[in-house]
C-alpha cells in the first residue's frame, strides 16, 4: 500500500467570471522514503494539489471529484476536526506562502512550541529544546536567542528555514514542501535538501517535493509529476525526464533553464512562447496546442490521455505524439 | 563618479533586538549589567553603481542583502555610511525632500505574498502609484498604462479587476515587478525577483527586465541568491558573506576564476540537472551568527585556508589580477595561498 495515494482528483473555484478548473484529473502515489518532484508552469495547479492533499481548499474552491488516500485511509471526507490530527502532525505542508504558517504577532519560539503542544504531551520547556534542536538542522545561527524574535526580524530565507523548522517539528510521514528552498543560496539549499532526504531515509518520510527549479528535482528527487494546466502531462523517473523529456512542455521547460551554456550576459533565455490557458475557458483538445510546436489537427480535437510509454516503465505522458519523431 | 548613479559608501545597518528594559539586564560575574544585543546585518559596505548596468549582490541567506537594498534605498535609516543618488546625499533626506527618488528608485520586493495588498485589486495596485507620481496624467493615460505594462508582464489586462489571493505565486510576483515599472523609474532594487518563479516565466521576466533596460536606459541592483540568474542578467556581481563584501568582479571572471573561498564554494554548489553529482563544496562548520561577528574574517570558521592572521585581522577588498576590475577580501587571496 502506497503511503499517500491520490485518485482522479478534480478541484475547481467557483469564480464570479466561471467555474475554475485547477486540477483536472489528477493522479499519482507517494511511497515510503520516496523523493517525488512535481513541476510545472506558475498557475499549472502544484500548490492546489498540496492544498487539496491535507483539506485545505476553501471556498470558492472545492474538491469536486476523486479520493485522497492516506496510508490507506480516505483523507478528503473527514471533518475538519479529524483532518487537525494529521495535518500539521502525519502530514507537514511547508507553504510557499510563509504568513500561512507564521503569525506576525507571535514570536516563532512561542509559535513553535505551541504547535508541538498542539499534537504532543509535553512541558513548555522540553518543547522549547526541540524547538531549538530544529532550528539548529535548518541552519538558524543563535537559535535560542532568536526564539524571542518576531518573522519580520528575519531574513526571508531564514522565514523560510524557520518554517521547515516548524513544519518538522513533529516528526511527519509526509512532508509536502512547495518551493521550500527559493529563497535560499544554494550552500544552504544543498544543507537542507540533504536533511529532507535524509529524514525520508532514516525516519521512512515521504517527500513531495513542489519547485520550478529543475535543478534541485533532479539532484532530491526519484520520480516527477510535470503539470500543466491542472494536469499531469508527464510522469516519470527523474532521470528519465532529464535525459529524454517526452511530452514537448517538458521539453520546453528544460530548455528554458538559464545556466545551460556559456556565460554570456546579453543573451536571451529561451522561452516557451505564448502564456497558459486561462483556466476558466480551457479549449478544446490538448491543452498545450497553442503553444505546441508539434500540434496537428487532432491535438486541436481531442484532448491526449496519459498513456504508459511502451519502453520505460513507470513512464506515463499525456501527447497524442509521444514517442514519436517530430512530425513535419 | 560620473557615471556612477547610485554611490554606497561605508554603509552600516544594526538592529537592535534587544527588547524591552528588563530583558536587556543580565546577570555577569557578581553583577547586574544591561546589555544590548544588535543583529550586525550590514557592515561597512562601499559600492558604485555605474549608470546603466546591472549590478548583482550575491550571498548567502541572511548575509544583508535585503537590508542593504532597504538601507539604499530609504526604507531603513542607516547606522552609519552614506548612500548618493546622482552625486545628491539621499540618506538624510526628510521624507518630504526624499519623494522625488521614491519614484526615480523602485523596489521589487523578495516576497511576493507580503508586498502585495491584499485588500487591492490589481488595478488599484497599478494605477495608484502612477496617479502619486504622474498626477498629470488623466484617466486614460494611466488606463492605457496599465494595460500596457500588464502585458509586458506577461499578466492578463483582462484580470485587472482580480485581487492577489487570486494569483498564483508566480503571477503575484509579475504584478509586483508590473508595479515597479508603471511609474518609469531610473533604478530598481530588485531583491530576488524571480526566485519565486518557473524556469519559463522566469526566462520571460528575466528578458523582460533586461528589454525593459535597453529601452529605457534602466540601472539593476539585483540581489539573487540564484547564480545561474546571475550569468544572464550581470555584468558585475558583489559576493556579501555576513554583512561584508568579499569579492566585487565581472561576472565572466568571477565565474571562470573565483578567488575568494566563499564564492568558490557557492559556485561548486549550482545543483545541476544532468543528475552528475558535482563536487560540492560543503562549508564546515557552524553558520556564524551576526548578533556575535567573528573576529577577524567573518569566513573563517568555514574556511579551509584560515590561519593565524585570518582569526584576527580582518581582511580588506583589494584589487587582484590584471585591470579586469576584480576586488578580493582575503588574507589567503593576497598571500598567494589560495
Ligand atoms: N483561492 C483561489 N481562488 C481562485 N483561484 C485560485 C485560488 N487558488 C488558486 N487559484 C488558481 O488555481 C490555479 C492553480 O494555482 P496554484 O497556486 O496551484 O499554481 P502553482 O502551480 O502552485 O503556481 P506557482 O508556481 O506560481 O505557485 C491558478 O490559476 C490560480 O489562479
Ligand atoms: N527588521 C529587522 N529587525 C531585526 N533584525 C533584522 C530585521 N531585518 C533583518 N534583520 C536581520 O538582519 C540579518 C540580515 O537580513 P537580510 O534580510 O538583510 O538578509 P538577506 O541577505 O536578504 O537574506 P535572504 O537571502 O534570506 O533574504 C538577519 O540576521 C535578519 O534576522
Ligand atoms: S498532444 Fe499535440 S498539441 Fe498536445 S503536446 Fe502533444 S503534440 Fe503538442
Ligand atoms: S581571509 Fe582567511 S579565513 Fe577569510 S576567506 Fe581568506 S583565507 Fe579564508
Ligand atoms: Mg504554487
Ligand atoms: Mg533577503
Amino acid at each position: 500500500m502506497a503511503l499517500l495515494e491520490v485518485k482522479n482528483l478534480e478541484v475547481s473555484f467557483a469564480l464570479r467570471y466561471g467555474d475554475l478548473v485547477a486540477l483536472d484529473d489528477v493522479s499519482f502515489t507517494l511511497d515510503k522514503k520516496e523523493r517525488l518532484g512535481v513541476v510545472g508552469e506558475s498557475g499549472a495547479g502544484k500548490s492546489v494539489t498540496g492544498f487539496a492533499i491535507i483539506n485545505l481548499i476553501s471556498k470558492p474552491g472545492k474538491i469536486t471529484q476523486g479520493e485522497i488516500l492516506f496510508e490507506g485511509q480516505r483523507l478528503d471526507t473527514l471533518t475538519e476536526a479529524e483532518m487537525r490530527h494529521i495535518r500539521g502532525n502525519r502530514i507537514s505542508m511547508i507553504f510557499q506562502d510563509p504568513m500561512m504558517t507564521l503569525n506576525p504577532v507571535l514570536t516563532i519560539g512561542t509559535q513553535m512550541v505551541e504547535t508541538l503542544r498542539a499534537h504532543r504531551k509535553i512541558s513548555r520547556k522540553e518543547a522549547k529544546k526541540i524547538a531549538i534542536r530544529k532550528l539548529e538542522l535548518v541552519r538558524i545561527p543563535s537559535p535560542a536567542r532568536r526564539l524571542s524574535q518576531y518573522p519580520h526580524e528575519f531574513s526571508g530565507g531564514m522565514r523560510q528555514r524557520i518554517i521547515i523548522a516548524i513544519a518538522l517539528i513533529t516528526d511527519p510521514s509526509i512532508i509536502i514542501a512547495d518551493e521550500p528552498t527559493t529563497a535560499l543560496d544554494v550552500t544552504i539549499q544543498a544543507e537542507i535538501m540533504d536533511l529532507l532526504q535524509e529524514l525520508c531515509a532514516s525516519e521512512d518520510m515521504g517527500l513531495m517535493l513542489i519547485t520550478h527549479d529543475l535543478g534541485v528535482v533532479a539532484e532530491v528527487t526519484e520520480r516527477v509529476l510535470v503539470m500543466y494546466a491542472g494536469k499531469v502531462i508527464e510522469m516519470a523517473k527523474t532521470s528519465d525526464l532529464v535525459a529524454n523529456p517526452l511530452h514537448p512542455y517538458s521539453r520546453g521547460l528544460i530548455n528554458a533553464l538559464p545556466g545551460y551554456g556559456k556565460c554570456d550576459t546579453a543573451n536571451r533565455l529561451q522561452q516557451i512562447p505564448g502564456s497558459m490557458p486561462n483556466l476558466t475557458e480551457i479549449a478544446p483538445g490538448c491543452s498545450f496546442h497553442p503553444r505546441c510546436d508539434r500540434c496537428q489537427d487532432i491535438c486541436k480535437r481531442e484532448v491526449p490521455k496519459l498513456r504508459q510509454m511502451k519502453d520505460f516503465a513507470s513512464r506515463f505522458v499525456s501527447c497524442h505524439f509521444a514517442g514519436q519523431e517530430p512530425v513535419k | 563618479m560620473s557615471d556612477s548613479i547610485v554611490i554606497i559608501d561605508d554603509l552600516v545597518k544594526y538592529f537592535d533586538i534587544s527588547g524591552g528594559f528588563l530583558e536587556q539586564l543580565q546577570f555577569k560575574s557578581g553583577k547586574v549589567i544591561r546589555q544590548k544585543t544588535e543583529v550586525k546585518a550590514v557592515n561597512g559596505v562601499s559600492l558604485e553603481i555605474k549608470k546603466g548596468e546591472t549590478l548583482a549582490v550575491v550571498g548567502e541567506s541572511g548575509c544583508g542583502k535585503s537590508t542593504l537594498a532597504r538601507t539604499v534605498i530609504g526604507l531603513y535609516p542607516p547606522t552609519s555610511g552614506q548612500v548618493f543618488y546622482r552625486g545628491q546625499r539621499i540618506d538624510n533626506l526628510s521624507p518630504k525632500q526624499m519623494l522625488p527618488y521614491r519614484r526615480r528608485m523602485q523596489m521589487i520586493f523578495q516576497d511576493p505574498y507580503a508586498s502585495l495588498n491584499p485588500r487591492k485589486s490589481v488595478r488599484q495596485t497599478l494605477e495608484e502609484p502612477i496617479r502619486f507620481h504622474m498626477p498629470k496624467s488623466n484617466k486614460k493615460e494611466v488606463k492605457e498604462r496599465v494595460a500596457y505594462v500588464m502585458k509586458q508582464v506577461g499578466v492578463n489586462p483582462g484580470w485587472k479587476d482580480r485581487f492577489p489571493h487570486e494569483f498564483s505565486g508566480g503571477q503575484r510576483q509579475r504584478i509586483a515587478i508590473a508595479r515597479s515599472l508603471v511609474v518609469d523609474p531610473g533604478f530598481i532594487i530588485a531583491d530576488e525577483p524571480v526566485s519565486a518563479l518557473d524556469v519559463s516565466i522566469q526566462a520571460q521576466i528575466l528578458n523582460l527586465l533586461m528589454d525593459a533596460q535597453e529601452e529605457r536606459g534602466l540601472t539593476y541592483l539585483f540581489i539573487t541568491h540564484d547564480l545561474s540568474v546571475v550569468r544572464h542578467i550581470a555584468a558585475r556581481v558583489a559576493v556579501m558573506y555576513l554583512g561584508t563584501l568579499c569579492e566585487l568582479a565581472t561576472t565572466a571572471e568571477l565565474y571562470n576564476n573565483p578567488r575568494h573561498p566563499y564564492t568558490q564554494a557557492l559556485l561548486s554548489a549550482i545543483p545541476a540537472i544532468d543528475g552528475r553529482k558535482k563536487q560540492h563544496i560543503r562549508l564546515p562548520g557552524e553558520i556564524p551568527t551576526p548578533i556575535n561577528l567573528p573576529k577577524g574574517c567573518v569566513f573563517h570558521g568555514r574556511c579551509i585556508h584560515a590561519n593565524d592572521r585570518c582569526l584576527n585581522e580582518i581582511p580588506v577588498l583589494l584589487q587582484v589580477g590584471d585591470s579586469s576590475g576584480s576586488y578580493v577580501a582575503c588574507h589567503g587571496v593576497e598571500e598567494g595561498r589560495v
